[in-house]
Protein backbone atom coordinates (compact mmCIF):
# COMPACT_ATOMS: atom_id res chain seq x y z
CA UNK A 1 0.00 0.00 0.00
CA UNK A 2 0.57 3.80 0.22
CA UNK A 3 4.30 4.25 1.62
CA UNK A 4 5.76 1.12 1.46
CA UNK A 5 8.01 -0.97 -1.39
CA UNK A 6 10.79 0.37 -3.13
CA UNK A 7 10.59 3.87 -4.02
CA UNK A 8 11.91 3.20 -7.91
CA UNK A 9 9.56 6.03 -8.83
CA UNK A 10 12.07 8.79 -7.02
CA UNK A 11 14.99 6.31 -8.29
CA UNK A 12 14.48 6.67 -12.17
CA UNK A 13 13.72 10.31 -11.33
CA UNK A 14 16.94 11.34 -9.70
CA UNK A 15 18.65 9.08 -12.21
CA UNK A 16 17.68 10.74 -14.93
CA UNK A 17 18.55 14.08 -13.28
CA UNK A 18 22.23 12.63 -13.46
CA UNK A 19 22.34 10.95 -16.51
CA UNK A 20 21.06 14.74 -17.72
CA UNK A 21 24.34 16.57 -15.89
CA UNK A 22 26.12 13.92 -17.60
CA UNK A 23 25.21 14.90 -20.78
CA UNK A 24 25.51 18.41 -20.47
CA UNK A 25 29.60 17.75 -18.81
CA UNK A 26 30.32 15.15 -21.20
CA UNK A 27 28.11 15.02 -24.20
CA UNK A 28 30.70 17.17 -26.41
CA UNK A 29 32.97 14.18 -26.20
CA UNK A 30 30.05 11.77 -26.76
CA UNK A 31 28.43 13.59 -29.24
CA UNK A 32 31.50 13.52 -30.95
CA UNK A 33 32.27 9.53 -30.82
CA UNK A 34 28.70 8.80 -31.86
CA UNK A 35 29.21 11.06 -35.32
CA UNK A 36 31.76 8.74 -36.13
CA UNK A 37 30.83 5.59 -34.78
CA UNK A 38 26.87 6.03 -35.41
CA UNK A 39 27.03 7.97 -38.45
CA UNK A 40 28.51 5.42 -41.07
CA UNK A 41 25.96 2.89 -39.21
CA UNK A 42 22.61 4.82 -40.08
CA UNK A 43 23.94 6.50 -43.63
CA UNK A 44 23.50 2.66 -44.89
CA UNK A 45 20.16 2.45 -43.06
CA UNK A 46 17.47 1.42 -46.00
CA UNK A 47 14.14 2.62 -43.93
CA UNK A 48 15.58 6.02 -43.56
CA UNK A 49 13.87 6.06 -40.23
CA UNK A 50 17.37 6.64 -38.53
CA UNK A 51 17.73 10.23 -40.23
CA UNK A 52 15.42 11.22 -36.86
CA UNK A 53 18.31 10.25 -34.60
CA UNK A 54 20.55 13.47 -33.73
CA UNK A 55 23.42 11.83 -35.21
CA UNK A 56 25.11 13.02 -37.98
CA UNK A 57 22.87 15.43 -39.73
CA UNK A 58 22.71 18.89 -39.93
CA UNK A 59 20.68 21.30 -37.92
CA UNK A 60 19.05 23.97 -39.89
CA UNK A 61 19.60 27.72 -38.05
CA UNK A 62 18.01 30.48 -39.72
CA UNK A 63 18.59 34.35 -37.90
CA UNK A 64 15.42 35.54 -39.49
CA UNK A 65 11.25 34.67 -38.97
CA UNK A 66 11.31 32.55 -41.91
CA UNK A 67 13.30 30.67 -44.46
CA UNK A 68 14.26 32.99 -46.99
CA UNK A 69 13.06 31.58 -50.65
CA UNK A 70 14.62 32.27 -54.12
CA UNK A 71 14.11 30.03 -57.23
CA UNK A 72 16.98 29.00 -59.45
CA UNK A 73 15.47 31.19 -61.98
CA UNK A 74 15.29 34.80 -60.35
CA UNK A 75 18.29 34.26 -58.02
CA UNK A 76 21.30 36.90 -58.71
CA UNK A 77 24.60 37.13 -57.39
CA UNK A 78 26.26 40.78 -56.73
CA UNK A 79 29.93 41.20 -56.68
CA UNK A 80 30.97 44.82 -55.93
CA UNK A 81 32.58 47.24 -53.82
CA UNK A 82 36.40 47.57 -54.43
CA UNK A 83 36.51 46.06 -57.90
CA UNK A 84 37.43 47.10 -61.77
CA UNK A 85 33.78 45.60 -62.87
CA UNK A 86 30.94 44.97 -61.01
CA UNK A 87 29.38 41.88 -61.71
CA UNK A 88 25.40 40.16 -61.29
CA UNK A 89 25.82 36.79 -62.15
CA UNK A 90 22.88 34.21 -62.74
CA UNK A 91 23.03 30.69 -61.37
CA UNK A 92 24.27 29.30 -65.09
CA UNK A 93 26.82 32.62 -65.37
CA UNK A 94 28.33 30.77 -62.30
CA UNK A 95 27.87 27.03 -63.29
CA UNK A 96 28.73 28.15 -66.58
CA UNK A 97 32.28 28.54 -64.61
CA UNK A 98 35.08 26.02 -63.79
CA UNK A 99 33.73 23.99 -61.01
CA UNK A 100 35.19 23.44 -58.12
CA UNK A 101 34.28 20.19 -55.66
CA UNK A 102 34.82 19.51 -52.02
CA UNK A 103 34.37 16.74 -49.46
CA UNK A 104 34.60 18.13 -46.52
CA UNK A 105 33.47 17.26 -42.76
CA UNK A 106 31.03 19.99 -41.44
CA UNK A 107 31.20 21.45 -38.10
CA UNK A 108 29.21 23.85 -35.99
CA UNK A 109 30.29 25.89 -33.26
CA UNK A 110 27.33 24.53 -30.96
CA UNK A 111 28.81 21.19 -31.41
CA UNK A 112 27.18 18.81 -34.16
CA UNK A 113 29.13 17.97 -37.09
CA UNK A 114 28.60 16.06 -40.61
CA UNK A 115 30.75 14.03 -41.68
CA UNK A 116 31.78 14.23 -45.33
CA UNK A 117 30.02 16.39 -46.95
CA UNK A 118 29.62 16.87 -51.12
CA UNK A 119 29.99 20.56 -52.45
CA UNK A 120 30.17 21.91 -55.73
CA UNK A 121 30.94 25.55 -56.92
CA UNK A 122 33.05 28.45 -57.79
CA UNK A 123 36.16 28.99 -56.06
CA UNK A 124 35.35 32.28 -54.58
CA UNK A 125 38.83 33.74 -55.65
CA UNK A 126 38.04 33.09 -59.87
CA UNK A 127 34.72 35.15 -59.06
CA UNK A 128 36.61 37.80 -57.62
CA UNK A 129 39.62 37.71 -60.45
CA UNK A 130 36.36 38.05 -62.67
CA UNK A 131 34.97 41.05 -61.25
CA UNK A 132 39.05 42.08 -60.79
CA UNK A 133 39.57 42.98 -57.57
CA UNK A 134 41.70 46.67 -56.98
CA UNK A 135 44.93 47.13 -55.27
CA UNK A 136 44.34 47.69 -51.57
CA UNK A 137 41.29 45.33 -50.98
CA UNK A 138 41.18 44.48 -47.67
CA UNK A 139 38.35 42.20 -46.97
CA UNK A 140 35.08 40.45 -48.37
CA UNK A 141 31.97 40.88 -46.76
CA UNK A 142 28.90 38.48 -47.72
CA UNK A 143 24.88 40.18 -47.41
CA UNK A 144 21.93 37.01 -47.62
CA UNK A 145 19.11 37.77 -48.95
CA UNK A 146 17.33 36.42 -45.48
CA UNK A 147 17.95 40.45 -44.92
CA UNK A 148 19.96 40.29 -41.63
CA UNK A 149 23.26 37.82 -42.11
CA UNK A 150 26.90 39.10 -42.89
CA UNK A 151 29.56 37.41 -42.30
CA UNK A 152 33.07 38.05 -43.35
CA UNK A 153 36.56 36.83 -44.92
CA UNK A 154 39.57 38.76 -44.86
CA UNK A 155 41.19 38.66 -48.72
CA UNK A 156 44.20 35.93 -47.87
CA UNK A 157 41.43 33.96 -46.38
CA UNK A 158 38.89 34.74 -49.23
CA UNK A 159 41.60 33.58 -51.59
CA UNK A 160 41.93 29.71 -50.11
CA UNK A 161 40.99 26.90 -52.56
CA UNK A 162 38.61 25.37 -50.11
CA UNK A 163 36.02 28.58 -50.23
CA UNK A 164 33.69 28.19 -52.37
CA UNK A 165 30.45 29.78 -53.67
CA UNK A 166 28.31 26.70 -53.49
CA UNK A 167 25.13 25.96 -55.84
CA UNK A 168 25.61 21.87 -55.10
CA UNK A 169 25.50 19.62 -51.92
CA UNK A 170 25.26 16.03 -51.81
CA UNK A 171 24.99 15.88 -55.66
CA UNK A 172 22.06 18.57 -55.45
CA UNK A 173 21.09 22.04 -55.82
CA UNK A 174 21.58 23.46 -52.41
CA UNK A 175 18.11 23.46 -51.00
CA UNK A 176 16.01 26.76 -49.08
CA UNK A 177 16.67 24.90 -45.88
CA UNK A 178 20.46 25.17 -46.74
CA UNK A 179 20.72 28.07 -47.44
CA UNK A 180 20.05 27.61 -51.56
CA UNK A 181 19.97 28.07 -54.10
CA UNK A 182 23.90 29.47 -53.77
CA UNK A 183 25.50 30.02 -50.54
CA UNK A 184 28.83 30.15 -49.46
CA UNK A 185 31.08 27.10 -48.01
CA UNK A 186 34.39 28.36 -45.96
CA UNK A 187 35.64 24.53 -45.39
CA UNK A 188 37.95 25.13 -42.78
CA UNK A 189 35.97 27.00 -40.78
CA UNK A 190 32.61 26.86 -38.24
CA UNK A 191 29.58 26.86 -40.21
CA UNK A 192 28.41 30.60 -39.44
CA UNK A 193 31.34 31.34 -41.68
CA UNK A 194 29.42 30.35 -44.42
CA UNK A 195 26.69 33.08 -45.63
CA UNK A 196 23.41 31.11 -46.40
CA UNK A 197 21.22 32.35 -49.40
CA UNK A 198 23.95 34.65 -50.42
CA UNK A 199 23.22 37.61 -52.56
CA UNK A 200 25.89 40.01 -52.12
CA UNK A 201 29.83 39.82 -52.23
CA UNK A 202 31.35 43.13 -51.82
CA UNK A 203 34.92 43.90 -51.37
CA UNK A 204 36.28 46.52 -48.97
CA UNK A 205 39.59 48.37 -48.85
CA UNK A 206 39.15 48.81 -45.04
CA UNK A 207 39.51 45.70 -42.13
CA UNK A 208 35.69 44.34 -42.82
CA UNK A 209 32.93 44.83 -40.54
CA UNK A 210 32.05 42.40 -38.05
CA UNK A 211 29.26 39.92 -39.05
CA UNK A 212 25.82 38.79 -37.82
CA UNK A 213 27.57 36.34 -35.34
CA UNK A 214 31.29 37.93 -34.31
CA UNK A 215 28.48 40.89 -33.21
CA UNK A 216 27.56 38.61 -30.89
CA UNK A 217 30.46 37.02 -29.61
CA UNK A 218 31.70 34.29 -31.60
CA UNK A 219 35.64 34.81 -33.56
CA UNK A 220 35.93 36.54 -36.70
CA UNK A 221 39.15 33.76 -37.84
CA UNK A 222 36.55 30.89 -37.11
CA UNK A 223 38.96 28.44 -38.17
CA UNK A 224 37.79 24.74 -36.64
CA UNK A 225 39.74 23.89 -33.55
CA UNK A 226 41.23 27.02 -33.40
CA UNK A 227 39.01 29.67 -32.38
CA UNK A 228 35.64 29.74 -29.92
CA UNK A 229 37.28 28.04 -27.42
CA UNK A 230 37.14 24.71 -29.21
CA UNK A 231 39.50 22.01 -30.05
CA UNK A 232 37.71 20.18 -32.51
CA UNK A 233 39.76 18.54 -35.11
CA UNK A 234 40.52 20.39 -38.23
CA UNK A 235 37.80 20.23 -41.53
CA UNK A 236 40.14 21.18 -43.80
CA UNK B 1 -11.83 -11.29 2.28
CA UNK B 2 -14.63 -9.20 1.57
CA UNK B 3 -13.61 -8.48 -1.54
CA UNK B 4 -13.61 -12.10 -2.89
CA UNK B 5 -16.41 -13.79 -0.95
CA UNK B 6 -18.55 -10.69 -2.75
CA UNK B 7 -20.78 -12.35 -5.63
CA UNK B 8 -20.49 -10.52 -8.72
CA UNK B 9 -23.83 -9.83 -8.80
CA UNK B 10 -23.73 -7.63 -5.58
CA UNK B 11 -21.20 -5.53 -6.86
CA UNK B 12 -22.96 -2.48 -8.12
CA UNK B 13 -23.11 -2.26 -12.23
CA UNK B 14 -21.51 1.27 -11.04
CA UNK B 15 -18.84 3.73 -11.06
CA UNK B 16 -15.76 3.92 -9.18
CA UNK B 17 -14.07 7.44 -8.98
CA UNK B 18 -10.41 7.11 -10.34
CA UNK B 19 -9.14 10.58 -11.24
CA UNK B 20 -10.55 13.51 -9.06
CA UNK B 21 -10.85 16.80 -11.29
CA UNK B 22 -7.41 18.32 -9.91
CA UNK B 23 -5.52 15.79 -11.49
CA UNK B 24 -7.96 15.12 -14.79
CA UNK B 25 -7.11 18.97 -15.43
CA UNK B 26 -3.35 18.31 -14.97
CA UNK B 27 -3.28 15.57 -16.96
CA UNK B 28 -4.65 17.27 -20.09
CA UNK B 29 -3.12 20.68 -19.51
CA UNK B 30 0.11 18.43 -19.58
CA UNK B 31 -0.84 16.36 -22.21
CA UNK B 32 -1.03 19.80 -24.13
CA UNK B 33 2.12 21.24 -23.46
CA UNK B 34 3.82 18.15 -24.32
CA UNK B 35 2.12 17.73 -27.73
CA UNK B 36 2.44 21.75 -28.38
CA UNK B 37 6.43 21.24 -27.09
CA UNK B 38 6.27 17.89 -29.97
CA UNK B 39 4.94 19.55 -32.77
CA UNK B 40 7.33 22.74 -32.10
CA UNK B 41 10.06 20.51 -31.64
CA UNK B 42 9.66 18.82 -34.79
CA UNK B 43 9.23 21.51 -37.15
CA UNK B 44 12.43 23.07 -35.53
CA UNK B 45 14.45 19.71 -36.01
CA UNK B 46 13.17 17.87 -39.25
CA UNK B 47 14.90 19.77 -42.50
CA UNK B 48 11.58 19.16 -45.01
CA UNK B 49 9.08 20.38 -42.08
CA UNK B 50 11.16 23.29 -41.41
CA UNK B 51 11.21 24.23 -44.66
CA UNK B 52 7.55 23.88 -45.22
CA UNK B 53 6.63 25.75 -42.20
CA UNK B 54 9.45 29.02 -42.23
CA UNK B 55 8.59 31.14 -38.88
CA UNK B 56 11.70 29.29 -37.28
CA UNK B 57 11.78 32.46 -35.07
CA UNK B 58 7.97 32.09 -33.70
CA UNK B 59 7.94 28.70 -33.89
CA UNK B 60 11.25 28.86 -31.14
CA UNK B 61 9.36 31.19 -28.98
CA UNK B 62 6.48 29.11 -29.05
CA UNK B 63 8.41 26.03 -28.11
CA UNK B 64 10.63 27.85 -25.26
CA UNK B 65 7.47 29.29 -23.71
CA UNK B 66 5.48 26.43 -23.81
CA UNK B 67 8.83 24.76 -22.05
CA UNK B 68 8.94 27.19 -19.62
CA UNK B 69 5.33 27.11 -18.63
CA UNK B 70 5.93 22.66 -18.63
CA UNK B 71 6.42 22.62 -14.53
CA UNK B 72 3.70 25.08 -13.97
CA UNK B 73 0.45 23.40 -13.60
CA UNK B 74 2.11 20.21 -11.89
CA UNK B 75 3.66 22.52 -9.31
CA UNK B 76 0.12 24.53 -8.61
CA UNK B 77 -2.10 21.04 -8.81
CA UNK B 78 0.28 19.40 -6.50
CA UNK B 79 0.99 22.23 -4.13
CA UNK B 80 -2.41 23.38 -2.93
CA UNK B 81 -5.07 22.18 -0.43
CA UNK B 82 -6.90 20.70 -3.57
CA UNK B 83 -3.94 17.93 -4.54
CA UNK B 84 -4.43 15.91 -2.25
CA UNK B 85 -6.18 12.86 -4.33
CA UNK B 86 -2.58 13.61 -6.36
CA UNK B 87 -0.31 13.96 -3.56
CA UNK B 88 -2.15 10.24 -2.75
CA UNK B 89 -1.51 8.77 -6.28
CA UNK B 90 2.32 10.25 -6.67
CA UNK B 91 2.85 8.19 -3.56
CA UNK B 92 1.19 5.24 -5.00
CA UNK B 93 3.45 5.89 -8.43
CA UNK B 94 6.30 5.65 -6.42
CA UNK B 95 6.26 2.71 -4.57
CA UNK B 96 7.06 -0.81 -5.72
CA UNK B 97 6.41 -4.23 -4.45
CA UNK B 98 6.98 -7.88 -5.05
CA UNK B 99 3.53 -7.33 -7.17
CA UNK B 100 4.99 -4.42 -9.47
CA UNK B 101 8.30 -6.62 -10.43
CA UNK B 102 6.52 -9.77 -11.21
CA UNK B 103 4.06 -7.89 -13.08
CA UNK B 104 7.50 -6.49 -14.73
CA UNK B 105 9.47 -9.66 -15.17
CA UNK B 106 6.35 -11.38 -16.71
CA UNK B 107 5.39 -7.99 -19.07
CA UNK B 108 2.05 -8.06 -17.48
CA UNK B 109 1.00 -11.77 -18.39
CA UNK B 110 1.06 -13.59 -14.80
CA UNK B 111 -2.22 -14.14 -14.22
CA UNK B 112 -0.93 -14.47 -10.14
CA UNK B 113 0.02 -10.56 -9.46
CA UNK B 114 -2.54 -8.69 -7.62
CA UNK B 115 -1.70 -4.89 -8.89
CA UNK B 116 -2.90 -2.28 -6.87
CA UNK B 117 -4.14 1.15 -8.43
CA UNK B 118 -1.02 1.73 -11.18
CA UNK B 119 0.28 -1.07 -13.17
CA UNK B 120 4.33 -0.71 -13.14
CA UNK B 121 4.56 0.96 -16.78
CA UNK B 122 2.33 3.66 -15.60
CA UNK B 123 4.73 3.96 -12.75
CA UNK B 124 7.47 4.12 -14.94
CA UNK B 125 5.55 6.38 -17.20
CA UNK B 126 4.98 9.10 -14.67
CA UNK B 127 8.58 8.92 -13.08
CA UNK B 128 9.67 9.63 -16.79
CA UNK B 129 7.74 11.94 -17.73
CA UNK B 130 8.73 14.28 -14.49
CA UNK B 131 12.17 13.32 -15.16
CA UNK B 132 12.11 14.43 -18.90
CA UNK B 133 10.14 17.71 -17.54
CA UNK B 134 13.10 18.95 -15.25
CA UNK B 135 15.87 17.48 -17.83
CA UNK B 136 14.29 19.36 -20.85
CA UNK B 137 13.83 22.11 -18.76
CA UNK B 138 17.08 22.45 -17.38
CA UNK B 139 19.23 21.48 -20.76
CA UNK B 140 16.49 23.66 -22.96
CA UNK B 141 17.82 26.89 -20.49
CA UNK B 142 21.31 25.87 -21.19
CA UNK B 143 20.23 26.31 -24.92
CA UNK B 144 18.29 29.46 -24.91
CA UNK B 145 21.09 31.09 -22.77
CA UNK B 146 24.05 29.72 -23.97
CA UNK B 147 26.03 32.71 -23.33
CA UNK B 148 26.16 32.68 -19.45
CA UNK B 149 27.82 28.96 -19.53
CA UNK B 150 30.91 27.02 -21.16
CA UNK B 151 30.27 26.35 -24.93
CA UNK B 152 30.90 22.75 -24.18
CA UNK B 153 27.65 22.99 -21.90
CA UNK B 154 26.09 23.61 -24.75
CA UNK B 155 26.72 20.45 -26.83
CA UNK B 156 26.40 18.34 -24.23
CA UNK B 157 22.90 20.19 -23.47
CA UNK B 158 22.01 20.03 -27.15
CA UNK B 159 22.90 16.65 -27.16
CA UNK B 160 20.93 15.37 -24.21
CA UNK B 161 17.96 17.62 -25.22
CA UNK B 162 18.02 15.99 -29.22
CA UNK B 163 17.91 12.70 -27.85
CA UNK B 164 15.44 12.61 -24.93
CA UNK B 165 13.38 14.11 -27.33
CA UNK B 166 13.17 11.11 -29.69
CA UNK B 167 12.69 8.94 -26.79
CA UNK B 168 10.31 11.08 -24.77
CA UNK B 169 8.67 10.85 -28.62
CA UNK B 170 8.20 6.72 -28.64
CA UNK B 171 7.31 7.25 -25.08
CA UNK B 172 4.23 8.90 -25.20
CA UNK B 173 3.33 7.46 -28.53
CA UNK B 174 3.08 3.82 -26.41
CA UNK B 175 1.21 5.90 -23.70
CA UNK B 176 -1.14 7.29 -26.36
CA UNK B 177 -0.75 3.16 -28.02
CA UNK B 178 -1.80 1.45 -24.79
CA UNK B 179 -4.77 4.36 -23.53
CA UNK B 180 -6.28 3.49 -27.42
CA UNK B 181 -6.02 0.06 -26.26
CA UNK B 182 -7.87 0.25 -23.19
CA UNK B 183 -10.85 2.67 -23.22
CA UNK B 184 -12.26 1.97 -19.84
CA UNK B 185 -8.83 3.08 -18.19
CA UNK B 186 -8.67 5.98 -20.89
CA UNK B 187 -12.14 6.98 -20.04
CA UNK B 188 -11.01 7.05 -16.26
CA UNK B 189 -8.78 9.99 -17.59
CA UNK B 190 -11.80 11.38 -19.46
CA UNK B 191 -14.30 11.24 -16.97
CA UNK B 192 -12.83 10.59 -13.71
CA UNK B 193 -14.41 6.88 -13.17
CA UNK B 194 -14.16 3.29 -14.17
CA UNK B 195 -16.70 0.48 -14.84
CA UNK B 196 -16.46 -1.42 -11.12
CA UNK B 197 -15.92 -4.56 -12.81
CA UNK B 198 -12.71 -2.95 -14.39
CA UNK B 199 -11.56 -1.93 -10.91
CA UNK B 200 -11.88 -5.17 -9.71
CA UNK B 201 -10.41 -7.06 -12.45
CA UNK B 202 -7.61 -5.04 -13.64
CA UNK B 203 -6.29 -3.42 -10.21
CA UNK B 204 -8.12 -5.82 -7.75
CA UNK B 205 -5.61 -4.03 -4.63
CA UNK B 206 -6.88 -0.81 -5.46
CA UNK B 207 -10.33 -2.12 -5.41
CA UNK B 208 -10.14 -3.78 -2.20
CA UNK B 209 -8.59 -0.39 -0.41
CA UNK B 210 -11.86 1.20 -2.05
CA UNK B 211 -14.01 -1.56 -0.47
CA UNK B 212 -12.69 -0.49 2.64
CA UNK B 213 -13.36 3.08 2.40
CA UNK B 214 -16.60 2.89 1.05
CA UNK B 215 -17.04 6.44 0.73
CA UNK B 216 -14.82 6.93 -2.25
CA UNK B 217 -17.50 4.97 -3.90
CA UNK B 218 -20.73 6.18 -6.10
Amino acid sequence: MEGTGTPVGRRVFLGMLGVGAAGVLFGAKAQDWMERVLAPLTARDGTGLSTFLPVGRFRIYSVVGDLPHKSAAEYRLDVGGHVQQPLQLTLADLRAMRPTRLTRDFQCVTGWRVHDVHWAGVRLADVLDRAGVKDGARGVVFRSFDGAYTETLTMNQARRADVIVAYEMEGKPVSTAHGGPVRMYVAPMYGYKSCKWLQAIEVTNTNPPRGYWEVRGYDVDGFVGKSNGRDDNPTS
Amino acid sequence: MAATTTPPADAPAGRVMRFDGVERALHWVNAALFLALLFTASILYVGPLSAAFGRRELIRQIHVWCGLALPVPLLLAVAGRWGSALRADVRRLNRWDDDDRRWMRSFGRDPFVKLDKFNPGQKLNAAFTVGTMAVMLVTGSVMNWFHYFPVDWRTGATFVHDWLAVIAFVVVVGHIGTALADPDALRGMVRGWVPARWARDRRPRWDYSLRKAPTTRT
